[in-house]
């Protein structure tokens, strides 16, 4: 829990900077496209950390409200005409808000359960939502898909309105994050967390925290959907509800560190990549599949923390032994910060 | 009428299989309290197994399923063993997704040893049926209830008559006293997993000859048994099968009465009606911290 610091404030600055010139430095379609996955990613994984990692509720559902975001744009560009060029991105704010209000009844419903019980129904959130997209017809197309109109951007950097909405999404979120970490909500997240039952003995409002957590969690995620949807212009419910979707969120925040700030950016930038690779190189074997349950595994067993908190570990671990050292006289050493516990 | 009817026989039927499937997720649950989010694509695994065999030498699916009990129950130790027994018992959210990870890993094997075409075990007998009363009664579909009621009998039996089930039982209730009291709580833990798992081994062998599948019905199968596991409440035995059979009715009789395409989600509105009432579940304990 910290106020705002200058490093901070430095750390924000130059994260801004490298988001908006990135996309400048490369002209090949498919480094700009890959850029696109991984600011989208990152920003996922971050929306699913309020509620996966900060309040510590195993959301595995997030899909449905990719696909929510998702399908909602190519609606609003298909039957409400909202128009082409620049004009459907409008629609991402209203998609944003809209979900976030429309999850309120169910997140009431799915946050009376815990922990396992918690993952199972969310998880079982999605599968209706998939239902749903295959079902009504009339709006979605149901298996056959629903395409969004092509945008009528320049061939040359084609993907770059794309990332820019992106890249302000991702951003949003990491302030949104940030604003949470430092707020009295945070810390409510935080007792929610630990331990929810004497979290209410002694006042804290859990349910309302909660809600809070899950509803922006839910818009955040949707947002990241419309711009999608049009983006690849073409939405099916096997591609927009994907259960791999929620499930590389969640590695990359594993991956990054859950409930650290940076950590969902750093995970997503150091394995969109490589799901990209994979899914380029052997997604017609299915290998891929194969190749992604083992990356997950290897972080699960070899990295549990994540890469901030283990390297936040090492550091104190060094700083402290070279007090130690520098101290020779004094027997008892600080104990290193332990990164969080594992939960 | 006849049309209800002859849908809730179907129905309960096919419940049996899914509650084979479901029960043995339910001792998986009780024991180390973790979700087998990979127990759909074990079944299927299973069942692609059961494939092979009938295939390419012309083994019935129903004995299929004395080779496949012993070996499902090997993988599901094993997989205790050398995946979820170092991470700690608090953190049965880990365990879950390392459980997810594998089932998409053994997706990823089975759509590349076997391509993704749905395909189904076609034994002689595949479509004939009986006719009692007006009602048609499918062959196979009633021998594999009649294999899943076997099955799901022998696990009661060793859960409330042997020296194993009682420490099965224990550890369900209390894995600390369990373990004070002398039970070696890692080891029930992987008996239970190789257990439930093996429950998943028989109930895809048969589940192969009455549902076409692929890799990716896993999913499907997965959000059914996840369902299933909530409305009946985790660890309950019991409460898992008769929520298995209500899916398999409520199943049955809206894919008859209105659309196949509605009945999966049918018995999702049942299940967050309940929860609104029950959040845990029908035949559910509340366990402070766990649900």
């Amino acid at each position: 829990m910290t106020r705002f610091r200058p490093a901070g404030g430095i750390q924000a600055l130059a994260f801004v900077v490298v988001l908006a010139v990135l996309p400048l430095l490369f002209g090949q379609h498919w480094v700009v496209s890959l850029l696109v996955f991984t600011v989208m990613y990152a920003g996922l994984a971050g929306s699913w950390n309020l509620l996966g990692g900060y309040a510590g509720y195993p959301a595995l559902g997030h899909g449905a409200f990719f696909g929510i975001g998702a399908y909602a744009m190519t609606i609003g560009t298909t039957h409400l005409g909202v128009g082409g060029g620049y004009r459907p991105f409008l629609l991402v704010v209203p998609i944003a808000v809209g979900t976030a209000v429309v999850v309120l009844p169910i997140a009431r419903l799915l946050l009376r359960t815990r922990a396992v019980a918690f993952a199972v129904l969310s998880i079982t959130v999605m599968f209706m939502v998939q239902t749903l997209a295959y079902n009504i017809r009339g709006l979605t197309g149901g298996s056959q898909g629903i395409a969004v109109p092509l945008a009528p951007f320049a061939a040359d950097t084609f993907e770059r309105p794309f990332y820019y909405a992106m890249a302000v999404l991702l951003a949003v979120t990491v302030a949104v994050c940030w604003v949470v970490r430092t707020s009295k909500l945070g810390l409510a997240l935080n007792a929610v967390r630990d331990d929810e039952d004497r979290a209410r003995g002694l006042g804290v409002q859990t349910e309302l925290v909660k809600l809070v957590a899950f509803s922006v969690s839910a818009g955040l995620t949707a947002a990241f959907g419309a711009v999608w949807a049009y983006y690849i212009s073409y939405v099916f419910p096997g591609f927009a509800i994907d259960p791999l979707l929620s499930l590389g969120a969640i590695l990359m925040a594993f991956l990054g560190g859950r409930r650290t700030l940076w950590g969902p950016v750093i995970g997503a930038a150091l394995i969109v990549p490589a799901q990209q690779y994979f899914a380029y190189r052997y997604g017609a074997s299915h290998l891929y599949l194969v190749a992604y349950a083992a990356l997950f595994l290897l972080v699960i067993y070899l990295l549990p923390d994540g890469v901030i908190p283990s390297i936040v570990h090492r550091i104190t671990r060094l700083r402290s032994s070279h007090r130690a050292r520098a101290r020779k006289d004094q027997i008892l050493m600080e104990p290193a910060l332990t990164p969080g516990e594992r939960g | 009428m006849h049309l209800l009817l002859q849908a809730t026989i179907a129905g309960i039927l096919v419940g049996g299989v899914y509650a084979l499937l479901a029960s043995g997720q339910a001792m998986i649950f009780g024991v180390t309290r973790t979700v087998n989010f990979a127990q759909a694509i074990f079944a299927i695994l299973s069942a692609y197994l059961s494939y092979t065999l009938f295939v390419d030498i012309g083994l019935d699916p129903f004995l299929s399923v004395l080779v496949l009990v012993p070996a499902m129950f090997a993988f599901g130790g094993g997989i205790y063993i050398l995946m979820l027994r170092r991470l700690s018992r608090s953190s049965a959210e880990l365990a879950l997704l390392v459980l997810y990870a594998l089932g998409i890993g053994v997706q990823g094997v089975l759509d590349f040893a076997y391509q993704t075409n749905t395909r189904v075990i076609a034994p002689a007998y595949a479509d004939s049926s009986w006719t009692i009363a007006g009602y048609q009664i499918p062959v196979v579909r009633f021998y594999a209830f009649v294999l899943a009621a076997a099955v799901l009998y022998a696990l009661y039996v060793i859960r409330q008559h042997t020296k194993l089930g009682r420490a099965l039982r224990a550890t369900t209730q209390n894995p600390v006293a369990a373990r004070l009291l002398g039970v070696d709580v890692e080891r029930i833990s992987a008996i239970a997993m190789g257990l439930g798992v093996a429950a998943a081994g028989a109930a895809g062998a048969v589940f192969g000859m009455v549902i076409p599948f692929n890799g990716n019905s896993q999913y499907d199968l997965l959000s059914k048994l996840l369902s299933i596991a909530v409305l009946g409440g985790m660890a309950s035995m019991g409460g898992t099968i008769v929520a298995a059979v209500i899916l398999g009715v409520v199943e049955s009789v809206v894919a008859a009465t209105i659309s196949p395409d509605w009945s999966a989600f049918a018995f999702l509105v049942v299940l967050f009606a309940v929860l609104m009432f029950r959040p845990q579940g029908l035949f559910g304990r509340r366990l402070r911290g766990a649900l």
